[in-house]
């Protein structure tokens, strides 16, 4: 936690993006989670991808529920519009507002509490529904805010700052969005910038329920010996199965790279991913396999990271609702609100 | 790269930008500090121990330590490092009892200080405390040497001076005015165990052109003719004056004619703007004060008329330059500018005609002595130089430092102890860490612009020649200058072994200083970094290896603003915000006799 404002400091040759934005354009208010906290990264990762995509701030959704997580969308795009709703609920706000306005670029924050055990029903939902959306879950294995109990991801055989050792089983976020049929599920790091930033821009330019699972370290309660989230043994048990390079629209692809080693994903917006294989043998569009080979890797204690899962072509639910293109608030009120009368003879063609 | 030897005192020092740049090594953010606390006795002192003449300092010295100020650059100008040593110097209360005590008993020594300017003074202030007994040879009636003679009144008042003075001939100094040491043999005759030169540079340089001499009653050499006009032996010049030369001696020479009754002066400039010596604020006041700088003009010849001067014929220049160098240079016509007098301020030089040649004391080429750069000795041993004397023309901060240097040798001569085996400069680090959210320190970012000094107004400034012509800092001038110190000497000091690699501080440090990146030789290195390197003399820190991803932290100096957010934001307290103290051994430390005068921590 910090009481001391960032400050503004005007740099020599600050360098802007496309749209003509300093990166700092893309922060929010100074952060209240404690010093060192995981979370903290993630925001700057948000931030870096957001300011590199040249996003308009004001076409930008950010949502979250409660918990340390969602504390962070305050904490960038100061000039986003933003939804802090109740425990475990964002996916409901996200489906409303992109019901609503489907040209808004969306990104939930949400954390092993709120979408694994509270929210754990809405959480399945927004995946299987499909909402266009990147829902990051900053996951610390530990409810922070109340003073670090295990939470649903926490591995078991994991201790506990005061030693217990937990006994529950885990949920696994990207695993659990394969299996609940999530078209986009990948896994990073709080500590891996290079993977984060690319991943969280495939994520926005993902047309469907991007699932981002971040390794986030809880500094304060689960960041000792004993611990499957802490910074140290992250790192020791990090296995990226996948790099992932986000190329934007206007770029053409200039590095070379090797068949089979390196799978380019085309994705709706023209921005192009290149996954490349850590591991030869993993294929990130075969689901079945995808899981097996996440299995297989968590009994290990590996921490599998990296764009696990994709497939660009499933329908979101615009998509699948069949939907009219464009934002409903573009409709003149004529439109949208037809009057009584329309009501009544719809009521009455369903009687 | 290896992880960079942050117990060199150097490297903190370098970090410091205004006291790596100031000769005499002034704390100088510590002394805004203290200005912010009200503290002026205290800034006051802690800028004597360093530069001696705090006063006349914050009013006329060259101010190295601006152009090197950090605020100058982040887009901004430099905090007003030399007026707010002003305010200090303005607000102090008495100081007399805070000044070293003058041993009754003398330690044997006697020691000749030839001239009563900053570089013999600031000897005998090192010396005096020690026991020595001085002797200063002055030839003019007063002391002060040029800081009197050449800057003028309305810029430096005399009451400031002569104060300042006063601190250090009431330490005991033998101090013999209308004294010109005429024969250096004599004077090694006599039976001083060392003699300190500080006679200044002060022979004016000649233009020797057509007419110089049929016309020179109205042809001044401008340090002699600044040095009639202090002592009130000139107290008027012509309606229309010519000053040749554009450097810091021109700029007091246009401006004392304007109070002697001058109505149209003019500075003759050979090149253009951007070559001036001047310094740019001596350069902003003159022409405040309506005095037109005339771009390449190189002078011809004087022009006389009935044995009168009645002006100057100049080649008006053309120059072709690249990169501020000039390549080529050609006369394209001639000009005839009319005037009454004419100033010559193109330099000087120092001169020893009083130096026989055959005493061991070896000059160069250019008749400049032999003096050693570290020691200040000459090549006869016991012979020390300093200030002007030394090198040629500097200034007043560097003559105070040779001073310093000078003391330590002329110390160690009269003990028998080898001149280079001089002290190193210590350093100390302390946490400033109070709290939890708590530094002691001023740590937030103040955007303020540099404040603008109030000057005495166009109307009342020429009534007086001795009307000095800046007002000093108000209080609401002086309390957000001092907020605009970046605090500099508050290091962030990093403890690799502690650093968990969380990315809290680089993504909160406001200036993208911070990096944590693979290793790899500088070149390559530096290519990693968040934010690109804009100044690569500027120093650069790395870590050794983190624990757990053998990556390096790096931190690039330049544009820190010392806000302490990464400490503050650090959750294992690798990174903590520890104020430099550097000590700079001076005459009195060499001595172990004596107990080492050093200060207390701020």
């Amino acid at each position: 936690m910090t009481f001391i404002a960032k400050p503004r400091v005007e740099l020599p040759n600050e360098p802007v993006n496309a749209i003509g934005l300093r990166l700092r354009d893309y922060e929010g208010v100074g952060s209240t989670l404690c010093a060192g906290c995981g979370h903290d990264s993630i925001t700057a990762a948000i931030i870096q991808a957001f300011w590199e995509l040249s996003l308009r701030p004001e076409r930008v959704i950010k949502l979250s529920g409660i918990g340390c997580s969602s504390k962070t969308p305050a904490y960038f795009i100061s000039g986003a519009h933003g939804f802090n709703s109740v425990h475990g609920r964002m996916p409901s706000v996200a489906t409303g507002a992109l019901a609503a306005n489907r040209d808004l670029v969306c990104i939930g924050v949400s954390g092993d509490g709120d979408s694994l055990s509270i929210g754990f029903g809405q959480f399945g939902h927004a995946v299987r529904r499909n909402l266009n959306m990147l829902y990051i879950i900053e996951n610390n294995g530990v409810y922070g805010l109340t003073k670090g109990q295990f939470s649903a991801s926490a591995d078991p055989g994991s201790k506990a700052k005061r030693g217990e050792v937990n006994q529950m089983q885990c949920i696994d976020a990207a695993e659990t969005a394969i299996a609940l049929g999530g078209a986009f599920a990948a896994r990073s790091f709080s500590g891996d910038r290079e993977q984060l930033v690319p991943l969280i821009k495939a994520g926005i330019s993902h047309p469907g329920c991007a699932v981002l699972d971040v390794v986030s370290p809880c500094v304060t309660f689960n960041d000792h010996e004993g611990s499957t989230k802490s910074y140290a043994y992250t790192r020791e048990h990090y296995a990226p199965a996948v790099q992932t390079d986000y190329i934007p629209r206007a770029e053409q692809i200039t590095a070379e790279y090797e068949e089979g080693q390196t799978l380019p994903v085309t994705m709706h917006d023209g921005s192009t991913l290149l996954l490349r294989k850590v591991d030869a043998e993993y294929d990130p569009t075969d689901r079945s396999a995808v899981l097996r080979y996440l299995e297989a890797h968590r009994s290990r204690g590996e921490v599998v990271t990296g764009l696990l899962f994709i497939n660009e072509d499933l329908p979101e639910m615009h998509e699948i609702a069949g939907t009219r293109q464009g934002a409903l608030t573009a409709l003149p009120f004529e439109t949208l609100n037809p009057g009584s009368a329309a009501l009544a003879e719809l009521q009455r063609r369903m009687r | 790269m290896k992880r960079t030897d942050t117990s060199n005192p150097d490297f903190y020092h370098q970090v410091v930008d205004c006291q790596w740049g100031c000769p005499a090594h002034t704390d100088v953010p510590e002394y805004i500090r203290l200005i912010a606390q009200g503290r002026f006795t205290d800034a006051y002192m802690l800028n004597r121990e360093s530069n001696v003449f705090p006063g006349i300092l914050g009013r006329v010295c060259d101010r190295p330590c601006e152009p090197a100020c950090r605020r100058g650059r982040m887009d901004q100008k430099p905090v007003a490092i030399c007026r707010l040593k002003r305010v200090a110097a303005d607000h102090r209360d008495a100081i007399e009892h805070l000044l070293p005590v003058i041993p009754e008993r003398k330690n044997g020594k006697r020691i000749a200080l030839i001239g009563a300017g900053c570089a013999s003074l600031a000897v005998a202030n090192d010396l005096m405390p020690l026991g020595y007994e001085c002797t200063v040879f002055e030839a003019l009636p007063v002391p002060g040497g040029l800081m009197r003679s050449n800057i003028p009144a309305f810029r430096l008042p005399v009451s400031v001076l002569n104060e300042e003075i006063d601190y250090i001939v009431d330490m005991g100094v033998d101090l013999r005015l209308n004294h010109p040491v005429e024969s250096m043999r004599a004077l090694l005759e006599e039976d001083f165990d060392a003699v300190f030169v500080g006679s200044g540079a002060p022979k004016g340089k000649e233009l020797k052109l057509p007419g110089r001499e049929e016309g020179a009653a109205n042809i001044h050499i401008g340090i002699t003719w600044l040095e009639s006009v202090a002592f009130g032996h000139v107290e008027a010049i012509g309606e229309r004056v010519l000053i040749i030369g554009v450097g810091n001696t021109a700029m007091d020479c246009c401006r004392s004619s304007l109070r002697l009754g001058a109505r149209d002066v003019k500075v003759m400039a050979r090149k253009p703007r951007g070559f001036f010596k001047a310094s740019d604020w001596e350069l902003e006041d003159a022409e405040e004060e309506q005095v037109e700088i005339v771009v390449n003009h190189s002078p011809k010849a004087f022009v006389m008329e009935d044995g009168r001067l009645v002006g100057m014929k100049f080649d008006v220049m053309e120059y072709d330059i690249e990169n501020g160098r000039i390549l080529e240079q050609r006369a394209v016509e001639e000009v005839f500018f009319p005037c009454d007098d004419v100033v010559l301020a193109i330099g000087q030089e120092n001169a020893f005609p009083w130096i026989e040649r055959d005493l061991g004391i070896e000059f160069d080429q250019w008749e400049v002595p032999v003096v050693d750069e570290v020691t200040f000795e000459s090549t006869r041993p016991g012979v020390f130089f300093g200030g002007d004397a030394a090198f040629g023309p500097k200034n007043i901060i560097w003559a105070v430092e040779h001073g310093h240097q000078a003391a330590i040798s002329i110390h160690r001569h009269c003990h028998e102890r080898a001149l280079t085996e001089r002290l190193p400069v210590t350093m100390n680090l302390g946490s400033r860490k109070m709290g939890l959210h708590e530094w002691s320190y001023s740590n937030d970012f103040d955007p303020a612009a540099r404040r603008i000094m109030n000057h005495v107004s166009l109307q009342r400034r020429f009534e007086e020649l001795t009307t000095e012509v800046e007002l000093g800092f108000t209080a609401d001038q002086v309390a957000t200058e001092v907020e605009r110190c970046l605090n500099c000497d508050i290091q962030t000091v990093f403890a690799d072994d502690l650093c968990i690699e969380c990315d809290a501080c680089l993504d909160i440090c406001p200036t993208q200083c911070l990096s944590i990146v693979p290793n790899g030789k500088e070149p390559e290195l530096v290519t990693r970094l968040k934010a690109p390197r804009l100044e690569p003399d500027q120093p650069l820190f790395v870590s050794d290896p983190l624990v757990q991803t053998a990556r390096v932290m790096v931190k690039d100096e330049n544009l820190c603003v010392h806000c302490g957010l990464c400490a503050e934001r650090c959750p294992t307290a690798a990174w903590d915000m520890q104020k430099s103290l550097f000590h700079f051994p001076r005459a009195a430390d060499h001595d172990g006799s004596v107990p080492c005068q050093q200060r207390k921590a701020g």
